[in-house]
């Protein structure tokens, strides 16, 4: 930012200006830091998990059957245990997440959105145990009463404690998109005598479209991610689902495998391999969903701040 | 022909000057209106009311269970019974141990990008890489932590492997909203301090950075929350199943608060609900009271702001 400042006129002590130099140097340094443990975070993935692929034959690891004691590696239930419960918290978190962000940027009055900001806020803080905890003690005994199930900790009982964890960055991503939709076409639409709805739904939320379909890209991002709220809810069946009705049965996620197998296994061992393994599956994932996501970012010139937080 | 309706606005919901409307289905569309701004309205009410809910629902179940000897004593009778006083202190090593570690580097990463980093390709990489740290799942970083930090480098699981796993995790918040924060200091503010003949360090560390240290402040407050409320990352690298006492060194393990929470709300069968909402309260209490802090601090700031 300040590279069109002309450089100060040096003073007279040399080391004046080495230590000006260091701290540059350690400056620059702290800048790069982020690239070098992205690197460091793949490359401790890759050196501990690619050996699962010469111990376990792909196609027994690409198999419907988790069971380590015995060297059943399969991780397609897990996979299918992830995808279902983040696809049941995206059903429940897309429409309260968007609804939300269009009221607080639209529609609220100022005291509305000053109250509702800060308290979506302590949402997205809200450490994930303690959700699993209200999960275990509150939700699933009630859903289990309500719905008659035999178990109340299925993957729908997830779904819904990840749908309040990725419903706060739902809101901001797409709260702040909205925003940056210009004020000129919101006039336009309602000089040409169209009702502040049909301005909102035809004209706002197309605008911000784009940046609508990253906060919910963001949002299951951060739901597949999760670990300690599935891991105590969702019941830790490794089972394969094969139809939507598998969202009322226990499943088990990617995350909830690693966290509650890593501490048993002996360092080393193929299902220590194995567990690295999903770790770069998870990696990848998340990869994947945020370059897609930081490319529109970077297209609408937002900063990066809401996304993170 | 055009007649104005103002009436066609809900109530107070409307704080925005309201469309003219002239069609001869107006009746319709303005209860289309009036339904989909209640829809709305009920589901922003829809996210906030689980969120007073839950925690109003902690708060009174938990605070039973909090007393001197719960915040301050030993665990005993297999954890349940006695206090969680080596979660606290646990938690709050690490928290500290992560601001060491995570401040100087988020912040001089922050200085980089705002002050010194021109628009290149290098930048780019930086911030995508940035973006990935805030992207990877909390678990990942477990998995991180106990291959480089505790395995390969030898900390055993500790608190220094678990800070470090956690100072990774929690940079990127620091990164972005430090940035911000330095961005929104005025460019006269640095012209005028270059021109009276400060060195450019000179110019961050005395002008820039003092203007900019709510903002700052506030972000680190706030990322140190996250460390302070997560659990996956400090599953291998740091956490005590159970440890009755309190940590000496860097390189002991200890127990922390959401660890803790988790394991006595899973894996100790006949543990008292009451204990298990009361920890669940010390955590929440914890990671809520940073949250306020932020939010005054950001508040103040704002307040206060001359430019």
């Amino acid at each position: 930012m300040m590279s069109d400042i002309p450089a100060a006129i040096p003073p007279v002590r040399s080391s004046f200006w080495k230590s000006e130099l260091l701290i540059t140097r350690l400056i620059s340094a702290a800048g790069y830091s982020a690239v070098v443990f992205v690197a460091l975070i793949f490359y401790f993935l890759i050196s501990e998990g690619l050996p699962t692929l010469g111990e376990v034959p792909l196609k027994d690891l690409f198999s419907v059957r988790w069971y380590p004691i015995e060297n059943y590696f399969g991780i397609l239930p897990l996979l299918g245990g992830s995808l279902i419960v983040t696809l049941g918290a995206a059903l429940v978190a897309m429409p309260i997440g968007i609804g939300t962000a269009i009221f607080i940027a639209e529609i609220a009055p100022r005291w509305a959105r000053e109250l509702l900001k800060p308290l979506v806020e302590v949402l997205g803080g809200l450490p994930s145990v303690v959700l699993g905890l209200i999960g275990i003690l509150v939700l699933s005994p009630n859903l289990r009463r309500i719905f008659n199930f035999p178990t109340g900790l299925t993957a729908f009982t997830g779904s819904l404690l990840l749908a309040a964890i990725s419903i706060p960055t739902i809101i901001s991503v797409a709260e702040d998109s909205l925003d940056a939709v210009p004020r000129s076409y919101r006039d336009a639409a309602l000089a040409l005598g169209a009702t502040e709805w049909q301005t909102i739904w035809r004209v706002t939320l197309p605008a911000a479209r784009s940046g609508v379909l990253t906060a919910v890209m963001l949002g299951i991002g951060r739901a597949i991610g999760e670990t300690m709220t599935v891991m105590m809810v969702t019941g830790n069946a490794p089972v394969m689902p094969t139809s939507l009705r598998m969202l009322f049965m226990p499943a088990r996620t990617m995350t909830a495998t690693i966290a509650a197998e890593m501490g048993e296994v002996a360092q080393g061992s193929t299902h220590y391999h194995v567990l690295f393994f999903i770790g770069i599956v998870l990696f990848l994932i998340s990869l994947v969903v945020n370059v897609t996501a930081s490319a529109v970012v970077f297209r609408q010139k937002k900063r990066s701040e809401r996304i993170l937080s | 022909m055009t007649t104005p309706q103002p009436a066609e606005n809900p109530g107070s919901l409307l704080s925005k000057p309201s469309g003219f409307s002239t069609h001869k289905k107006s009746s319709q569309r303005n209860l289309t209106q009036r339904l989909g701004f209640g829809l709305l309205t009920l589901i922003a009410l829809g996210t906030v009311a689980p969120i007073v809910l839950v925690i109003g629902y902690i708060v009174v179940k938990g605070s039973p269970a909090i007393s001197w000897e719960f915040l301050t004593a030993l665990p005993s009778d297999g954890m349940r019974a006695g206090g969680i006083l080596p979660a606290i202190v646990g938690t709050f090593y690490l928290t500290l141990g992560t601001a060491i570690f995570s401040v100087p580097l988020g912040i001089g990463a922050a200085i980089y990008l705002a002050e010194y980093a021109t628009e290149n390709r290098w930048t780019r990489l930086i911030r995508i890489a940035i973006i990935n740290l805030a992207g990877i799942p909390s678990v990942v970083y477990g998995l991180f932590g106990l291959g480089l930090f505790v395995l390969f480098l030898h900390f055993g699981t500790s608190i220094l492997a678990g800070s470090l796993t956690l100072s990774i995790m929690t940079l990127p918040v620091i990164i972005s909203t430090a940035e911000e924060a330095i961005r929104a200091v005025p460019q006269s503010f640095r012209v005028v301090s270059v021109s009276l003949g400060a060195t450019r360090w000179q110019t961050i560390r005395r002008i820039v950075l003092h203007e900019s240290l709510p903002g700052i402040l506030t972000g680190v407050i706030l990322g140190l929350e996250r460390a302070a409320g997560e659990t996956a990352p400090i599953l291998f690298t740091v956490a005590a199943f159970f440890l009755p006492r309190l940590p000496n060194s860097p390189l002991d393990a200890t127990m922390a608060l959401p660890y803790h929470l988790f394991v006595i709300s899973t894996q100790v069968p006949g543990m008292p609900v009451k204990i298990q909402y009361g920890t669940a309260l010390v955590l929440l209490s914890f990671v809520l009271g940073m949250n306020l802090l932020a939010t005054v601090i950001r508040s103040r700031a704002r307040a206060r702001r001359q430019w």
